[in-house]
């Protein structure tokens, strides 16, 4: 590890300094070339309005454009939205927040050469609001504040709040709600799009080998001028995160856009050095352990308060983050984002945030007794993958042995484990998690809410549910910060319903002829592929074809 | 023959519909669905309204028994369905993968023939020598090393190597096209799984061959030829080696089979989108028609390929008769 930090630390350098170089040459982004992507999971199907995953994304995302996006430019803020298929900025509210006009581009035209109006915009996003029955859509649920769709022209569209909402703006700007041509829809129906592609992305359709690769081609007609920078590029299936990681050392593949764990970077530096440039990012991915409060003890408070009291957040950061992808702790907002409850707040607020963790642990060992649960023996459920369940969950087990706990771990493949999650409900404490696209603090919280189809802790509480519909009505930052806050108070110190591990970190090794890629915090996020292009002289320089 | 012929056909249909009722009970006992999966599985929200719409599509829902009549009527009638989940025809699934499963078991096959029967021979001739015990660590090494342990040493060794010698790391390609439209981006790749499967696989007919060559070569007709002062190239080659191969040819010909449908793990390591690694991620993603298909599949294979072994013995024994 010592030989490594210095390469390490000049890879990473290196990476802020080539963000710098990216500005500098930003007018002068070179033409052509291939880029090819390594991708670890599969493609259930191409309609982003019924998927969530991002083997669906990164292969199928670049041929679609969106209403709004995170910007390209400054993915890092959560907050940053602009337009895509819209001009101008993205609008404000009006109507006291209940009304946003868009004004839609003209002269956009989907691969197949249909020209786009706000028509089509308006049934892809009735598609994704108000499906037809029999029709799925995954983010429905996004949009209970949408009273209605219409377009005045076929330049405008409007849509209609029921009431002002802190979560509309990042719920359009999330990456799957491709547009649809309404031609497509009202000809083929609403399945089509599950087995077709026609969008008016970056890149249209070349070829899909099943379990192999994807293939798109430069949109000559996208509807950002002098983009994309690339002629094609090609998104490679490989399941195995060492083939993924080889096919970058190998120069099969330039970048992979879900992230490695520290050594996979570590070994990628040490290998290449500084033909690899390392970005990395806190990810809006959260892992939670969650009681059953079904289940006895988990129904005392006092019983689930001495779990979180027990976690050293502090130092599992410090040495967590060197072995897997998790680093920040945080609360139930993504840390980065203006909303997030600081860490002095939370230190002084909430149980199992403070330094003092001895004192924490004394008061788990309290608590435990006070509840005639001294030396509680539990189980712990998790789920078969390595990064980072696995290695988060025994930390955990280690965090509550020291509290005097004897707890043992059942891991379970993702199958089963989500059969016992989601419908057995056979377990006393099971790791869980968050993980969004867009950075949506009010729509990501509801995860803990007890009415939310995945909470997972089996309780019910009055006045969370009521502290959650103020929050949604809530039309400013101003009014929604200390609502969030009593929330979040409500969820991890006076229920203690579920527990915080660590935020997700996100580190992306690619091959360092890749430019104009920003990192996001969240792997769905900038994935037009529209702003990357290749340095074609340091390519070859590389060696790679 | 024909008779015995017929009868092994016959067999097919109880082993195949054995199979079928295994395989379909199996996979039923394991907890969750290929829709929880599809809609939560990356830990987001999953509407449950969503999830009893996918079920109820998939027809999850429907008595089990009506689940296994409509399994069997599709084979009978040789409608495989589509994969769950990817709502693509079952038969265009594997059909886009058969092809290099195929190619790397006969690349793999050949590799392993041309080792083991060589050295087999080679080790018996020689029995009790340097060449010998050389020949018998050589195939125990392979015995003791898993293909795909291999795979990963030669990925790596590969990577490894070309960088010192040439500054530029090199491994095989990762996506596959057919021998017919890119021969050397073919054989780049699949050549070295061919090697490390090939390399396994031949130890144990090695092993094999060594041992069968031995008691052949102690025969009364061995020791008959050697007296007529036939040289002995070709007592070896001519008169041993084909009584020799009835135990070999059946190592092979089920070695041949598990590869068609058992290269799970080194197809992985290779990132081959082959049948191994459908029938991975059928499994994980708890898809059923997927899954059935594929057992079926490899059953088939299997029984036809023990057929085949079958046959082929009477043609190299002409004693042997099926009547």
């Amino acid at each position: 590890m010592k030989r490594i930090a210095p390469k390490l630390a000049v890879a990473v350098l290196g990476a802020t300094f080539t963000f710098g170089a990216i500005s500098a040459k930003a007018a002068a982004p070179e033409y052509g070339g291939n880029l090819n992507i390594v991708v670890g999971s599969k493609i259930p199907s191409y309609d982003g309005h019924i998927e969530s995953t991002f083997g669906m994304i990164h292969p199928i995302r670049p041929f679609y454009s969106l209403l709004i996006r995170e910007n390209p430019d400054n993915p890092a803020s959560p907050t940053d939205f602009v337009c895509d298929i819209c001009v101008g900025s993205v609008p404000e509210g009006t109507e006291g927040g209940t009304k946003f006009t868009f004004k839609i581009r003209t002269g956009v035209k989907f691969h197949d050469g249909t020209p786009l109006t706000s028509a089509d915009v308006k049934a892809s996003f009735d598609k994704v609001v108000n499906p037809p029955k029999g029709i799925a859509s995954n983010r429905k649920a996004y949009f209970k504040m949408v009273e209605s769709i219409t377009t005045p022209d076929a330049e405008t569209l409007v849509f209609k709040l029921k009431h002002p909402s802190g979560t509309f703006i990042p719920a359009v700007a999330m990456p799957f709600n491709f547009i649809y041509s309404k031609k497509d829809l009202d000809t083929h129906g609403y399945t089509w799009h599950q087995k077709n592609i026609n969008g008016t992305g970056a890149f249209s359709f070349v070829e899909h080998v099943q379990g192999s690769h994807v293939k798109g081609k430069k949109n000559p007609n996208y509807h950002h001028k002098g983009r994309p920078y690339l002629d094609s590029y090609t998104a490679l299936a490989a399941p195995k995160m060492s083939v993924r990681l080889q096919a970058i050392r190998g120069g099969r593949a330039d970048i992979e856009f879900r992230g490695f764990p520290p050594k996979a970077r570590d070994d990628l530096v040490k290998a290449l050095g500084d033909k690899i440039t390392v970005q990395e990012s806190d990810w809006n991915c959260v892992l939670l352990a969650s009681p059953n409060h079904e289940v006895k003890p988990f129904d005392d408070p006092k019983v689930r308060r001495a779990l979180t009291l027990a976690v050293d957040r502090k130092s599992g950061s410090k040495y967590l983050s060197n072995i897997a992808i998790v680093k920040t702790p945080g609360g139930i907002v993504f840390p980065q984002h203006p909303m997030a409850t600081p860490m002095s707040e939370l230190k002084a607020n909430i149980a199992g945030y403070s330094d003092d963790v001895a004192a924490s642990r004394a008061q788990a060992k309290k608590l435990l007794k006070e509840a005639g649960q001294e030396g509680l023996k539990f189980t712990f459920l998790n789920r078969g993958v390595d990064q980072p369940y696995k290695i988060v969950g025994t930390w955990l087990l280690g965090q509550w042995k020291k509290a005097g706990m004897k707890v043992d771990q059942v891991v379970k493949p993702t199958t089963p484990f989500y059969a016992s999650l989601r419908k057995k409900g056979d377990f006393d404490v099971s790791v869980d998690f968050n993980c969004q696209s867009i950075v949506n603090p009010i729509a990501d919280v509801s995860k803990f809410l007890p009415s939310a189809g995945n909470n997972y802790a089996n309780f019910e509480d009055a006045k969370l549910e009521s502290l959650y519909d103020e929050l949604l009505k809530a039309g400013t930052p101003e009014e929604q910060t200390p609502l969030l806050r009593a929330y979040e108070k409500r969820v991890l110190n006076d229920l203690s319903s579920q527990l915080v591990t660590l935020w997700w970190y996100k580190i992306n090794p690619h091959r360092s002829y890749v430019k104009g890629w920003k990192i996001a915090p969240s792997h769905y996020l900038n994935q037009s592929l529209d702003n990357i292009w290749i340095d074609a002289a340091e390519k070859k320089s590389q060696g790679v074809n | 023959m024909y008779t015995y012929i017929i009868k092994r056909m016959l067999m097919l249909f109880p082993t195949l519909f054995g199979a079928a009722v295994v395989v379909f009970l199996l996979l039923r006992l394991i907890p969750g669905d290929v829709c929880m999966l599809k809609f939560g599985g990356e830990g987001g929200y999953a509407d449950p309204e969503q999830i009893a719409q996918c079920q109820e599509l998939l027809r999850l829902n429907d008595p089990k028994i009506k689940q296994f009549y409509d399994y069997i009527s599709g084979f009978v009638t040789f409608d495989l369905g589509k994969s769950m989940w990817t709502q693509q025809d079952v038969t265009h699934e594997i059909a886009i993968r058969f092809p290099l499963s195929l190619q790397i078991a006969i690349m793999a096959t050949l590799v392993s023939v041309l080792i083991a029967v060589p050295l087999g021979v080679i080790s018996a001739a020689k029995q009790n020598t340097l060449i010998d015990y050389f020949v018998r660590a050589i195939s125990i090494a392979g015995i003791a090393m898993p293909s795909f342990w291999l795979g990963i040493v030669i990925i790596l060794g590969l990577l490894i190597a070309t960088q010192a010698w040439t500054g530029v790391p090199w491994m095989p390609p990762i996506f596959y096209k057919p021998i017919w439209v890119d021969p050397a981006h073919n054989l780049s790749q699949l050549i070295w799984p061919a090697l490390a499967t090939g390399y396994r696989y031949s130890s144990v007919a090695t092993r094999m061959t060594r041992s069968a060559m031995l008691d052949v070569l102690r025969e009364d007709y061995v020791r008959t030829a050697r007296a007529k002062g036939l040289i002995e190239r070709v007592i070896v080659n001519k008169h041993a080696l084909k009584n020799a191969m009835l135990p070999v040819v059946t190592v092979i010909g089920i070695e041949f089979a598990f590869l068609m449908g058992g290269l799970v793990v080194t197809e992985q390591v290779f990132n081959l989108n082959g049948v191994g690694k459908l029938f991975v991620e059928s499994v994980t993603q708890a898809d059923y028609t997927l899954t059935q298909s594929l057992v079926m599949l490899v059953v088939f294979i299997y029984v036809v390929i023990n057929f085949l072994v079958d046959l082929m013995y009477a043609w190299l024994d002409p004693r042997i008769r099926y009547s």
